[in-house]
């Protein structure tokens, strides 16, 4: 089921929650809403599933499940499966009874017979392999198993539509992984649509067909993961989607200068900031004639297929990060305390200001 | 190694203090009640306690308390339900408010109802008008008392509603269920506990009132007299033993209560274990 929104907007008191949003998601997407707390994702998401209503505005706003208009659909009558981020379990009922409980409500004439809601209440609960759990607790049963338990009672009564609010937000993150896993397996299988939330742009990458990037209240990009990873339409998705360094400082001659660091740059006179993703600083022993960059090498985490080195300097306001391959850190002998230079492989700008993609990446 | 605040001899101090003082001021005089009531013997405690005038009030007493529990309960209900699961412009002077009958002393309470609702009041003079009469009736008695104990079930459960939060309630919306599948199902259960104590508070009080009630029954003897209304009537006509063995009848009625407070308490605590 595709899922269409139109001019949706929403405020709270005096804050906008969410501007005017238009969003198109395709039947069978897994989408993920991607964005620091308080960017309106949650809201969105909420609006979606009926449990808050849009503002109303000058121009109409519309909530199309398919071809259906659910507008002005009560949420119970919206068939969205919800997964709530601290799971919202009932506490009094047992596994059983939890993922049961959207069968047992139905009206008498939809309402399957006891024995069919049994056999689909086990059906559910092998598929999230708690089948051996089915008359515990909430409260008897781990975080992970927890949340496994909300998502088959939101699948118990067949959504449209799966929407999920930070997930996995609350799990450890070995368990995080195991369930992303399995939740994608879970999509390609059922083929349903799904949206979900999450500030975790790792999660959101990895899992999503196409990722919604949002920021105070607006949609700043839609794109396919790697599409918004290489080229991000402006500066918040790009800070966001990673680790990036700046290097501020005023341009004169062709010479970018901050403190006694400098860099040649073809750019012209002024204020000028580059950012830099940590895999696109080099390091080493000697400065260049068009690069003198010294830094102090303060931290060094040697976990994983890259080093990850910390670096500070006078001229840097905040620390720099920079990804080394194993071979060039015992080249150089790296050890806290080294003074080393840095030279950026590759730079990146973005006009302020503007909406237009003015971004700039050059070689350097 | 000792503990700040772990000084034996201010530890025993204070336990000593509070065991001297429970049985000074709680213990000695539930004992003296049942000593007096009893002082004459079984059969004179249990001629007073037949004595047609008696079994009336206790009939009265509880009669007015059976009618203030369900008033209570559906009132308090629906008060925390608003408070905690609606948001609207004063909500906390409406939270505020509750506390009013903690308040007021009971006194100015029957006083308030005798004035609006008396022969003479604002809304009595109508009623009276229409033969309708409240007040030195077991209507007035009813209506003082469930003004004393109202606040007690909203004050227990607006605390653990507002704790609890309405996830729970809109997982079940999501889930395709209607309001009154989910005030049963998920709010109630959710509950319950907190909701009988309240119910607990409230008989206790109901059945022990005596200060609004004083003022609007007129205590007519064998018609509006209440319990407490009537121990007050036999001290005062010199007969300790029958006010004694009233005393001993609402005494019992507080035991109970706080025997079934206990057991609560130990159930909830004894479940929280579990989990």
């Amino acid at each position: 089921m595709s899922i269409r929104l139109e001019n949706i907007a929403k405020h709270f008191g005096n804050t906008q929650a969410l501007e005017p949003v238009n969003l198109d998601i395709y039947e069978g997407e897994l989408v993920g809403l991607l964005g620091p707390s308080g960017s309106g994702k949650t809201t969105l998401l909420r609006i979606i599933a009926g449990l808050e209503s849009a503002d109303r505005t000058a121009q109409p706003s519309r909530i199309m499940f398919g071809e259906r208009d659910v507008t002005q659909v009560h949420v119970r009558d919206r068939r969205i499966g919800f997964v709530f981020q601290h799971y919202a379990l009932f506490r009094h009922m047992s596994v059983y009874d939890n993922v049961a409980f959207g069968l047992t409500v139905m009206p008498k004439k939809e309402r399957p017979s006891n024995g069919e809601i049994r056999a689909r209440v086990f059906r559910l609960l092998e598929m999230v392999q708690l089948e051996h759990l089915a008359k515990r607790y909430p409260a008897q049963l781990s975080g992970g198993q927890q949340q496994r338990v909300s998502l088959a009672r939101a699948l118990a009564v067949k959504p449209d539509v799966l929407l999920l609010d930070e997930p996995f937000g609350a799990l450890d993150a070995k368990v995080r992984q195991d369930l992303r896993r399995w939740l994608r397996r879970l999509h390609s299988e059922l083929n349903f649509t799904s949206v979900f939330v999450t500030h975790d742009q790792e999660e959101a990458l990895e899992l999503s067909d196409r990722v919604v990037v949002m920021s105070n209240g607006r949609i700043e990009q839609i794109d396919a993961p790697d599409t918004l990873y290489h080229s991000p339409k402006n500066r918040f998705v790009f800070e966001f989607l990673g680790d990036v360094n700046h290097l501020e400082g005023s341009v004169n001659n062709g010479v970018l200068t901050c403190g006694n660091a400098y860099l040649h740059v073809d750019l012209p006179d002024g204020p000028e900031e580059l950012l830099l993703r940590p895999h696109e600083v080099r390091l080493a022993e000697q400065a260049s004639d068009t690069c003198h960059l010294p830094v102090v090498v303060t931290a060094i985490s040697p976990v994983g297929a890259e080093v990850r080195v910390e670096l500070e300097a006078d001229w840097l306001a905040k620390p720099w990060l920079a990804t080394v391959r194993h071979a060039d850190f015992e080249r150089l002998a790296m050890k806290r305390g080294q003074h080393l230079f840095a030279h950026p492989r590759q730079w990146h700008r973005f006009e302020e200001n503007t909406q237009s993609a003015a971004r700039q990446t050059r070689t350097a | 190694m000792r503990r700040i605040g772990d000084a034996p001899a201010v530890k025993r101090l204070l336990v000593g203090a509070a065991l001297v003082l429970s049985a000074l001021f709680l213990l000695l005089p539930l004992v003296a009640i049942f000593a007096q009531a009893f002082s004459q013997g079984m059969a004179v405690f249990w001629a007073n306690v037949s004595n047609y005038f008696t079994l009336h009030a206790i009939g009265l007493t509880l009669g007015v308390a059976l009618l203030t529990i369900p008033i209570c309960l559906v009132f308090g209900v629906a008060l925390a339900w608003l408070v905690t699961r609606f948001s609207f412009p004063g909500r906390r002077i409406l939270q505020t408010l509750i506390d009013i009958p903690f308040a007021v002393s009971p006194v100015v309470a029957g006083l308030i109802y005798l004035l609006l609702y008396g022969r003479n009041g604002w809304i009595g003079s109508w009623l009276d008008g229409h033969d309708i009469q409240l007040m030195f009736a077991w209507p007035g008695i009813l209506m003082v008392t469930v003004f004393v104990t109202c606040p007690f079930v909203a004050r227990e459960l607006i605390p653990l509603m507002q704790a609890q939060g309405s996830r729970e309630e809109e997982a079940a919306a999501t889930l395709g269920a209607r309001g009154w599948t989910t005030f049963w199902r998920i709010t109630l259960p959710n509950i319950r506990w907190a909701l009988l104590y309240g119910v607990i508070l409230t008989n206790a009080r109901a059945v022990g009132e005596f200060g609004a009630v004083s003022v609007v029954s007129g205590a007519i003897r064998g018609q509006t007299n209440t319990l407490p209304l009537h121990l007050e009537q036999l001290y005062q006509d010199y007969n300790a033993v029958g006010a004694f063995a009233c005393a001993a009848l609402l005494a019992l009625i507080a035991l109970l209560t706080l025997a079934a407070k206990a057991s609560l308490e130990w159930r909830a605590s004894r479940r929280e274990a579990l989990l």
